[in-house]
């Protein structure tokens, strides 16, 4: 059986654009409060990023999708599919999709959906957007990964679970900034992280998390894909992980033959955090931003539940006009504007009035 | 606000949707069906940029109960690069950044929400340009 999905036309990414909140904590900050004396001991990231009292998934997706379409240099209306992967959507019941898709001026002619798979749920459009372009179906389809990640007071998510993440645009290869040459996605049901209905925070399976969970849904995608497509660690000048923490990302990419200055571009974690549905895309953003013609791209997604999508995209030589044309993922990371832990339990809704 | 006017006003809320008289060529936000200057009926819809300065500003202590947890918070005369002025909220600033003539661009932000499980309302704010 053939394991590496293409579709039948060539797709590739023709625009792409990321969006961060200008808010960061210190995790220095955070643990003063929970852990007194051991503040200092084994932090996951040294900071994250925190939605404004004004910002959700929607409208940071709408920002990102700006973004992209300033890339793609394409009318919004030709763009048939909206679709959102977040685990934060504002609404339980009514699309993000359609807010997106009118603010962008894309509406009405076009689908639009929510996406669900915990940190996945970003490269799920994905995917669905490829196959959407690679069918014939649309010209151009937009998928966008974005979170506002809540994590319980005092809990290890609390350090990491951040905000932000990243749209992109697929349509023809001929137009692309990077050219899909195959993906493939592995699924098992492994109950690592989960959230029930009407639960605020989720509930996570603390180190079974790691093994089963985040790193062999990765390696098994992530090697798969390079065999299908006869490549090896060494062929690719960027490879992008989840970046749950920023020693899970490493870990893999050294446990996969990657070495730091093929994953240390994309590794955004230490300086922003975990933005779960935007993880690993946004990590693919900032690639982008400083990748060249020729250069092979690895990245590869993972969400709780769990599974991993992995995508192998090649560099073309219309990435130097276009990453111009919106802001680049560095501009994001530099604009910070530190809170204490105060302000941050205001923006994130932690006090009981 | 109500669902049937927030679905009314959603193009000048999303994207800054105004008009322009064909007649004498004044643009207006929001729009109009009649052109206040030429008293004429040709009206046709334009989008602004979304970029401009503050012309004036006042900060909120006290705001009505929809924007209770906001404040303090500014809200703005905005004078656009078309010409044309708005009131709107600024968000991503600190009140001490703020200053009458400070450069501005519009973005999408949620402006309150209708209670625990009424409609969230998304539209236009302003915020200092970014980059």
């Amino acid at each position: 059986m053939q394991k590496v999905m293409k579709p039948l036309r060539e797709v590739g990414i023709v625009g792409y654009g990321a969006y961060i909140p200008r808010y960061r904590i210190k995790t220095e900050t955070i643990a003063r409060v929970w852990r007194g004396e051991q503040a200092g001991n084994q932090l996951p990231v040294k900071q994250k990023s925190v939605p404004g009292l004004d910002e959700d998934t929607i409208t940071m997706s709408i920002e990102a999708g700006k973004n992209a379409l300033q890339r793609a240099q394409i009318e919004p209306q030709k763009i048939r599919a909206v679709w959102i992967g977040s685990e934060s959507h504002p609404y339980a019941v009514k699309p993000s999709g359609t807010v997106v898709a009118q603010a962008l001026g894309i509406a009405p002619s076009n689908t639009a959906g929510d996406f669900e798979f915990a940190c996945k749920a970003g490269t799920e459009a994905m995917q669905a957007a490829i196959g959407y372009v690679g069918s014939g179906m649309a010209d151009y389809a937009l998928a966008t990964g974005m979170d506002t990640a809540q994590g319980r007071p005092g809990d290890a998510l609390e350090y990491t679970a951040a905000a932000g993440g990243a749209a992109y645009i697929f349509g023809p290869a001929a137009e692309a900034v990077a050219v899909l040459k195959g993906a493939y996605s592995y699924v098992t049901d492994t109950p690592d992280f989960f959230r029930r209905n009407y639960q605020h925070y989720p509930e996570h399976g603390n180190r079974f998390t790691g093994e089963p969970a985040y790193f062999h849904h990765i390696r098994n995608a992530a090697q798969t894909l390079m065999d299908e497509l006869n490549l090896k660690a060494a062929d690719f000048r960027f490879a992008v992980f989840h970046q749950p923490n920023q020693k899970f990302p490493q870990k893999v990419a050294q446990d996969l033959g990657f070495k730091k200055e093929q994953y240390q571009d994309g590794l955004l974690s230490p300086e922003i955090g975990n933005t779960y549905a935007g993880s690993s895309i946004l990590g693919l953003t900032a690639v982008l931003d400083k990748a060249r013609a020729g250069d092979l791209i690895l990245v590869v997604s993972f969400g709780s539940g769990a599974g991993s999508d992995a995508f192998c995209f090649e560099v073309t030589e219309k990435i130097e006009q276009r990453r111009q044309a919106a802001p680049l993922t560095g501009d994001y990371i530099k604009r910070a504007r530190f809170i204490d832990y105060n302000q941050y339990a205001r923006f994130r809704n932690k006090i009981k009035k | 606000m109500d669902i049937p006017r927030y679905w009314r006003l959603r193009h000048q809320r999303y994207h800054l949707e105004g008009a322009r008289c064909q007649n004498c060529g004044q643009q207006f936000f929001p729009p109009r069906a009649v052109c206040p200057i030429c008293k004429k009926r040709k009206i046709q819809p334009i989008k602004f940029k979304g970029k401009g300065r503050v012309y004036s500003y006042s900060v909120l202590y006290q705001p009505s109960e929809r924007f209770e947890g906001q404040a303090p918070y500014v809200v703005a005369i905005i004078e656009l690069e078309e010409g044309v002025k708005l009131s709107a909220q600024l968000t991503d600033v600190d009140l001490d950044e703020v200053q009458i003539g400070l450069p501005v661009e519009m973005a999408v932000r949620k402006i309150y929400e209708e209670g625990e499980s009424g409609p969230i309302v998304y539209g236009y704010k302003f915020r200092p340009l970014q980059f």
